[in-house]
């Protein structure tokens, strides 16, 4: 079902409830045909068409300024665009902004709690322990979420973003500020989910990052799609497009390959 | 909206120094205001030097004043602090101990006494003030120029006095005590009747009717002198002041000051809490997620005005418990004090919600907020003919914009029975209400864009 853009977040802002799905999540497509959105004369995006299938991890990468928030934002109904259409599926849509957006002086269950009853949750403490556990954050769940670490600040906006049990997650750079290790196992539970049949979107700096955990890669660079495909075809697109850079390592020859494509 | 609304309790609860504000600020200004309107004013202190003579006395139409009256009057208007010397008295007023000093100078009563001679003199006093701060000046100058008023006003009197008694004497007759001993004076009427009694005794010519032109004379003396003792009588006092109030009523000053202070209260309370919480909404990064089907823009604005009414009733009802201590309040009429804060609340809120909109931090929101609040605040309480008309009829124009004027015309009608009506306030603050609403949700709509 082809279901503009526009329409469904006019319905969003004007406060059409959301009905909470108990059980297993859903699963669904995601499909943008065409997104342009301009900030005053700068254009953001520029007809930008790409499509996720349920249980795929699309990681979005790009230099700053390539349009990838945007095209986020779009995707998950805070921003409207100017021209195009988004198709989901059905199910629900999360939202992981590249900001923890939590209450810093609530603690780490106050903030599920709240989040669990605003999703209409028959049993928001239910869901309130289920993400405690998902997040291995249980034993802290008292303490005031300002005194956490980054890491664990971005687990719990990562878990509010699941309280909707969505079929698409969206995570606008959900790894900056994390250590290695802290890092290691937020993939390791975002690639359970995308197991599960989620399908993720997430925007990325790091290359490698995008190349690990991206089962498909879109390269945005000012607002402009360059590549949609696999790794594999982005290293060879490289290897075609900046042969100079071939041998060096993935991110200096992805810096090549936009050059190359005048970005 | 009441898990948003529990979460903001939640919040302020943590914040210990935002919530003991909550509660310290408005018992401090009730204490405060409540021993400024229960106290009065104090007297003004004033250096007082008395270099007239003790044995010198006013003559008023041969009687003596006694000298206490003079001092009398002057030290029950403001507290005298005697000094002994001009010099003494110039150290107090530059060291700001007193007000001002005021002098009597030692011919002052022989000056006064000149008044009823042929070669008056002016009577002067000296007046000693310190003009460093011109607040301060204006107020030394309208309280001395008010006594002197007072004191010469007395005197006038007097003096009045004393010239229709005389009149009454020439008129009607009677005993005049001159040099320790008394006189009879006839009087006009008495002299018509002895002329109009030997007038028939004369033969008819000249004579007769010459005593006839001089009986007519004392009979129209006697009658339009008789007119003159009003006259003589309004002298000293020739214009009286017969107030005719057109518009408005006006409570006692106690509660006019109780209300300014509560609507203060209610004013800072709402609107800072309210921008500060809706600007936290966007600094936590929150908004974006809760706007996008969690909630409406209009139940999260919905939410902040409740919060904003709710906080700012308690508080407001603290403050006014806090000062029943000091002023009874006609607590019979809660039901109007309650429709007064909350409507006022709320528009005050819906304010705050609309500043709170225009900005991401919540510093510098409560900075906007405060910026704008005091000044309107201070702006509304201007009264018409203080100020040029066109400078006030562009202050009414703001004041009217800004909720807090009709916050207070609302809570001093329903604090007092002889206040004004609140009904038109009401009505602005609904109207103005929706109008921020309004403003606020499309701020939020134009500004919170990620």
């Amino acid at each position: 079902m082809l279901v503009r853009r526009r329409r469904r977040i006019l319905v969003a802002g004007k406060g059409i409830k959301r009905e909470f799905r108990e059980g297993p999540l859903a699963f669904a497509r995601v499909e943008a045909r065409g997104l342009t959105k301009r900030y005053g004369d700068r254009e953001a995006l520029r007809g930008v068409s790409f499509g996720a299938d349920a249980g795929e991890q699309v990681a979005i990468i790009g230099p700053n300024g390539a349009g990838k928030t945007t095209l986020l934002s779009i995707l998950a109904g805070i921003l409207r665009p100017d021209e195009g259409e988004v198709a989901l599926g059905g199910g629900a849509v999360g939202w992981v902004p590249q900001q923890a957006a939590l209450y810093r002086r609530l603690t780490v269950e106050e903030n599920l709690l709240l989040f669990a009853r605003l999703e209409r949750h028959p049993d928001p403490h239910a869901s309130c322990r289920e993400m405690l556990e998902l997040t291995g954050l249980g034993e802290r769940r008292g303490e005031i979420v300002a005194r956490l670490s980054g890491g664990n600040q971005q687990r719990i906006n990562i878990a509010i973003g699941l309280l909707a049990r969505p079929a698409v997650l969206l995570l606008d750079e959900p790894s900056v500020g994390l250590d290695p290790r802290q890092r290691a196992r937020l993939w390791e539970f975002v690639s359970g989910l995308a197991g599960g049949g989620t399908t993720v979107i997430f925007s990325t700096h790091d290359i490698q990052e995008a190349e690990r955990y991206g089962g498909r890669l879109l390269v945005l660079a000012d607002g402009e799609a360059l590549f949609d495909g696999p790794a594999e075809e982005l290293r060879e697109a490289v290897r075609r497009e900046a042969p100079e850079a071939a041998d060096r390592d993935f991110e200096t020859a992805f810096v090549a390959f936009l050059h190359h494509r005048g970005h | 909206m009441r898990w948003l609304l529990l979460k903001d309790v939640q919040i302020l609860r943590r914040s210990p120094l935002q919530s003991a504000l909550l509660v310290l600020y408005p018992v401090l200004i009730a204490v405060l205001v409540g021993f400024a309107i229960s106290r009065g004013p104090e007297k003004p202190r004033v250096a007082f030097l008395n270099e007239v003579p003790q044995n010198s006395r006013i003559f008023v139409g041969g009687q003596k004043l006694p000298q206490a009256n003079v001092q009398g009057r002057i030290c029950k208007k403001v507290e005298c602090v005697p000094v002994h010397s001009k010099a003494e008295a110039e150290d107090k007023v530059s060291s700001g101990e007193v007000l001002a000093a005021l002098v009597l100078p030692e011919d002052l009563i022989n000056k006064i006494n000149s008044l009823s001679t042929l070669t008056p003199g002016t009577p002067e006093v000296e007046v000693i003030v310190n003009e460093e701060d011109p607040v301060k000046a204006g107020l030394v100058n309208d309280r001395i120029t008010a006594l002197m008023a007072q004191a010469n006003l007395a005197i006038a009197r007097r003096i009045a006095n004393e010239g229709s008694h005389y009149l009454k004497l020439v008129i009607e007759g009677g005993k005049l005590p001159v040099l320790g001993s008394t006189i009879h004076i006839l009087g006009l009427q008495a002299s018509a009747r002895i002329l109009a009694a030997l007038e028939p005794a004369l033969p008819p010519g000249p004579l007769r009717s010459s005593l006839a032109q001089v009986t007519e004379f004392a009979d129209q003396a006697g009658e339009n002198l008789d007119i003159a003792g009003p006259l003589i009588d309004r002298l000293a006092e020739p214009i009286k002041v017969d107030k005719v109030v057109v518009g408005g009523s006006s409570p006692p000053l106690e509660v006019f000051a109780i209300a300014v202070a509560a609507t203060f209260t209610l004013a800072f309370v709402t609107v800072l809490l309210v921008a500060g919480s809706l600007a936290l909404e966007r600094e936590e990064n929150a908004f974006s997620r809760l706007v996008r089907g969690l909630v409406s823009e209009t139940e999260l604005l919905g939410e902040k005005v409740l919060l904003g009414v709710a906080v700012g009733l308690v508080v407001t009802l603290l403050m006014l418990a806090g000062l029943q201590i000091f002023v009874p309040l006609e607590w019979n009429r809660i039901g109007l004090w309650l429709a007064a804060i909350v409507v006022g609340g709320a528009a005050l809120a819906a304010a705050g919600a609309a500043l709170g909109a225009l900005a991401r931090e919540v510093r510098a929101v409560s900075l906007l907020a405060f910026m704008v609040t005091l000044p309107i605040a201070f702006l509304s309480l201007i009264p018409s003919g203080a100020i040029g008309a066109d400078l006030y009829s562009v202050i009414k124009v703001i004041a009217a914009l800004f909720p807090f004027k009709p916050a207070l015309e609302a809570l001093t009608g329903a604090l007092d029975s002889s206040g004004p009506s609140i009904g038109g306030p009401l009505l602005h603050l609904a109207i103005l209400l929706v109008a921020y609403l309004a403003i606020a949700r499309l701020a939020l709509r134009r500004f919170a864009a990620v």
